[in-house]
This record gives C-alpha cells, structure tokens and sequence, in this order.
C-alpha cells in the first residue's frame, strides 16, 4: 500500500469537507459544547450547599475525561459516511476507481480524511475542558487535576483508537449501504460499546483507572486491526458500481 | 492497441455481454453502438478492469484484463470518462484535474502543463478556479474530457461523450476527439449517435448483448444491401422498360415518369443503365443513387436479434 496515494485522497476529500459547512460544524459543535458544558455543571452544581465536595471531585473528573472517548467515537461519523456513499452520490467513485489505485489505499485515504479533523476537534475541545476545568477546581482540590496519566491515556490512546474504530464502522457501512442517511445511521451505532463502558464505570461494574484504561486500549486496538481487514473486504468495486443506483 | 476474444460477462443469470471478439488498431478510434442495455458500458467496464469477466479474454496493449498485476498497469495507460462524469462539484475545474494528475503520479510540471494545455483546448482554461458543481453539462463534459486525458494515456475510453449536449458543445467535444486521433490516441466510442459514430469512428461494433457486426462505416452500410438508383425521364415507355429488362437487373418500378431500380452496386451498374435507356429514346433529367444508410443497417441488425 502506498501511503502517498492514500494522502493524496486524504488531501482531496479535507478539501471537500471544509467547504461543505454542515459537516464541519457538525464534526466542531459537539466536543465545544461538552467541553464548556461540564466545567458549567461542576460550576454551578451544588453552588448554594458550596459547591461539590473537593473528595468527590476526582470522581467526577474522571469520568467526565470518558466522553473523551466517546467523542471522536461519534464526530467521524458525517465524515466517514460520506466518503464512499458521497462519491456515490457525486457518481465521482468510477472514474476514481479506474486511476492505478488500489481499493486500500481509498480506504485509507478516506480514512485519513475523516480521522484528521476529528482527532483535532476532540484534542481543541479536550484542551478547553481542562483549562476550564483547571481554573474551576484547583481553589478547592489545591493542585491541577489535568493533565493527568488517565487524560494522557485517553487522549493518545483512547481516543485515536475509537476515532479510527468509528470510522472503519462507518467505511464498512458506507460500502453496504447506498446512501449518506443510512451508512451515517449505521456509523453511528459505534458509540454504544463506549457508553456502556462509560455506564459501568459510573455504577461501579469496572474502575476506570490507568490499568481499564490500558486494558480498553488494547481490545480497541485489536479491534482496529479486525475491522481494518472487514472493511476492505466488504469494500468490491463491482457491486458498488453495478447494484448502486 | 485492444483485442477482446469470447469475452461474456453474466450478473447471475442475466448476460450482459456475451461472446465479444474484436481489434481495435492504434491511433483508430472504434465506435461501439447499441441501444440503451446493449452492454456497451458493461464492455468499457471490464476493458477498463472495473469489473470482472466471467469468460473469455482481453487485451489492452498486451496486458491481459482480469489479471491483478496488469489491472494496475492498464489504469496506468487508459483514460476513462463515463456516462456520469462524476466530477467533484466542490472542487474548481484546476483541483478536479490536479487531483486525478496526483493519483497517476504525474510531475508538478506535467501537471501544470497538461492542464493549462486541455482547459485552453476544450475551452475552459478562464473557468479554471470555478467550482466544476457550477458548470453546464457541457463544460462538464468538456472537463472529463480533460481529467482522462490529464496523464496522456494511450487509450481513452468515452461512454456516451455527447449525450445530453447542446449542438455546438457536441460539435467542439467530437472535433476534440479527432483531434486527439491525430495525436495517435485510441479511442473507444461508446455512443448511440449514429450520425456521430459515422462522422468520426474508423470502424464500427454494433452491439446488442451479442456482437452483431464489426467494420469500416462504408463496410456496414453495404453490408445490407437494398441500394437503389432513381432515375427521373421526361417519359417512361415500353421501350425504355424491355430495354432496361435485357440488362438483367434487379427489381425496377416505374411511378410518375420515375424508374427506381434495385442494384448491389450502382456505381458499376449505372452506366449501362443510363446508355440503354439513352438508346431507347429516353431523356434523363436526373440519376439519384440512394445508398442504406448506417441508421438502416443499425436498425436491420438491432431489430433481428429481438
């Protein structure tokens, strides 16, 4: 596989995303409105009992620094539902698919594409957060919670893994399906497993400490490596240009 | 340059195309004309290694279609502009070409040149930063055109290039093509513009599932015989007729002074005709030798095979 075709792909569709406004904002709006959202909530939760207790605190912070797995689990999902079923519908995939180009280098290309601005998203949303969350805490806990081993492991494991997770659900879905609606609908059922790990956090089933947080990284990533192969699999030129109508 | 032998392509029980055997020369620009479900994108597909085969083999410039390693290297000398253009709308006429030039690792410099050189040929060059989305459909056209041409390829493959165009945005896109034909390209036409096909192709495929025939446009046209010649007289009488019968020719039917006579060749044949009706006493007014037309032979080999 050659990495420069799959960037120059890569290129082609950041290009096209930026200019399409809807599907920017999408992929901008979620992780800014949690981001300020919850130092919000730890703001004014509690304010007339003075606030939320500084030992429940950490608590709090760290499974607030979870939905930073679940973001660029859900943020992919306009972009990487449009990749294949968007070239579809701009009937632009046979004269791509005829270039000397193989289909994992499109795949990874599209991949790419959808990963870059998530990532970025979630890591500019994740800063504020932790400034926001910083400032509002270290009166009572005394020192800077973030950042943090947990945040650390979220952000350069955590994270990347369940944005690239994401996106080969919605590949794999976008090759399936015929349109944007639809591979976006089936992209998006990706962050469920997250969700529940987040649940089983909070009522106490797992601790999601360094070690979960490892653990989790581990299964993902092996998980990655699956759906990579699942989707170049299901990815076959013909039906895609024979039965799409 | 292309040579198909028994080539069948089946969707489950459905034949597509079936039984394809032809040669395409270099530099020729071969016309492939049918009706609508005849197979002929099917055929540019499996030419162009889209899809596969089910039997039978081709070659384009002597790698094989359905051979993984040649797929590679025929996409490296093939252009291809399908029945859909499929341009990027949100990207300019520039970007769109740029784009495909990166994919076939065309230089910087090869880029730019081929570029300005196509947009300025087919007429786009001071559209080249507007988005390909706003283009009519003939400069979109114009700009598939140009995309499949971007890394020079020695093969273009066009699926219905003028369908849905204005008469004048036809006309630059099939004197383009003639102009890439001097250029030495092959040129593979799929089109059910008869006219065109006449106008332009060196030789002719009409398909209909099957292939039903193959050769130059003059080759097709006399393929079905039926030509005729009608000579008008100031009178036809006795004379002129028996006269006409000594030559043995084919039906002759006389209406209004006009004789209309059945002939495998008129050009051999016209001149005894013209003598013996001379030398019955007859004045001519005017000889009119009426050809079958592409469009006849179309229609007689179409309508066979339903």
């Amino acid at each position: 596989m050659r990495l420069r075709k799959s960037w120059i792909i890569a290129a082609k569709d950041l290009k096209v995303i930026i200019r399409k406004r809807t599907v920017l904002y999408t992929v901008v709006m979620l992780p800014l409105i949690i981001s300020i959202l919850f130092p919000v909530v730890i703001e004014l939760s509690g304010q007339k009992s003075g606030g939320i207790p500084a030992a429940y605190l950490p608590v709090l912070l760290s499974a607030f620094a979870f939905f930073y797995v679940i973001i660029p689990a859900i943020i992919p999902t306009p972009i990487a539902s449009y990749s294949i079923v968007g070239e579809k519908v701009e009937k632009s995939l046979e004269p791509l698919l005829a270039t000397p180009i193989t289909d994992g280098e499109i795949l990874l290309g599209k991949s790419i594409a959808a990963f870059i601005p998530s990532i970025a998203a979630t890591y500019a949303g994740a800063a504020i957060f932790m400034v926001l969350m910083d400032s509002l805490t270290y009166s009572k806990l005394g020192y800077l919670y973030y950042p943090n081993w947990g945040m650390g492991i979220i952000l350069l494991l955590l994270a990347p893994l369940a944005a690239t997770l994401s996106i080969e659900m919605n590949v794999i879905a976008s090759s399936r399906v015929s349109d944007v609606r639809t591979a976006s609908q089936l992209g998006a059922l990706m962050f469920i497993p997250f969700v529940g790990i987040y649940v089983a956090g909070e009522i106490g089933i797992i601790t999601l400490d360094t070690n979960t947080l490892l653990i989790i990284a581990a299964i993902m990533a092996a998980l990655v490596l699956v759906l990579f192969y699942i989707s170049t699999a299901t990815f076959r030129r013909e039906e895609i240009l024979t039965k799409w109508k | 340059m292309i040579d198909a032998e028994n080539l069948t392509k089946k969707f489950g029980n459905l034949t597509a195309v079936e039984d394809l055997t032809f040669h395409v020369d270099e530099g020729e620009i071969f016309g492939f004309l049918g009706p609508n479900g005849a197979g002929k994108t099917t055929t540019v597909r499996m030419l162009c290694c889209l899809i596969s085969k089910t039997s039978g083999t081709a070659k384009i410039a002597d790698y094989e279609i359905g051979n993984d390693a040649d797929s590679m290297k025929i996409r490296k000398i093939i252009g291809l502009v399908p029945d859909n253009v499929g341009l990027y709308d949100g990207l300019s006429a520039y970007d769109n070409l740029d784009f495909y030039g990166k994919l076939y690792d065309c230089t910087e410099t090869q880029r730019k040149e081929n570029i300005e050189k196509f947009l300025k040929m087919l007429g786009l060059w001071d559209k080249r930063d507007v988005s390909a989305g706003t283009f009519s459909k003939g400069m979109k056209q114009k700009l598939a055109i140009a995309r499949a041409l971007i890394h020079e390829p020695e093969i273009l493959f066009l699926d219905e290039p003028t369908v849905n165009l204005d008469p004048e945005s036809a006309k630059t896109v099939r004197d383009f093509i003639l102009e890439l034909k001097k250029e030495k390209k092959t040129i593979f036409l799929n089109t059910h513009n008869l006219d065109e096909a006449q106008r332009i192709c060196d030789k002719i495929g009409i398909l209909n599932t099957k292939l039903m025939a193959i050769g130059t446009p003059k080759e097709l046209e006399g393929s079905i015989g039926g030509r005729k010649t009608v000579i008008q007289l100031d009178q036809v009488n006795d004379t002129i007729l028996n006269a006409l019968k000594k030559l043995s020719l084919g039906n002759i039917t006389s209406d209004n002074n006009k004789l209309t006579i059945d002939l495998e060749n008129p050009e051999k044949e016209n001149w005894a005709i013209v003598n013996a009706i001379v030398g019955a006493g007859g004045h001519i007014q005017t000889v009119t030798v009426l050809g079958s037309t592409l469009e006849d032979a179309y229609l007689k080999l179409v309508r066979e095979t339903k």
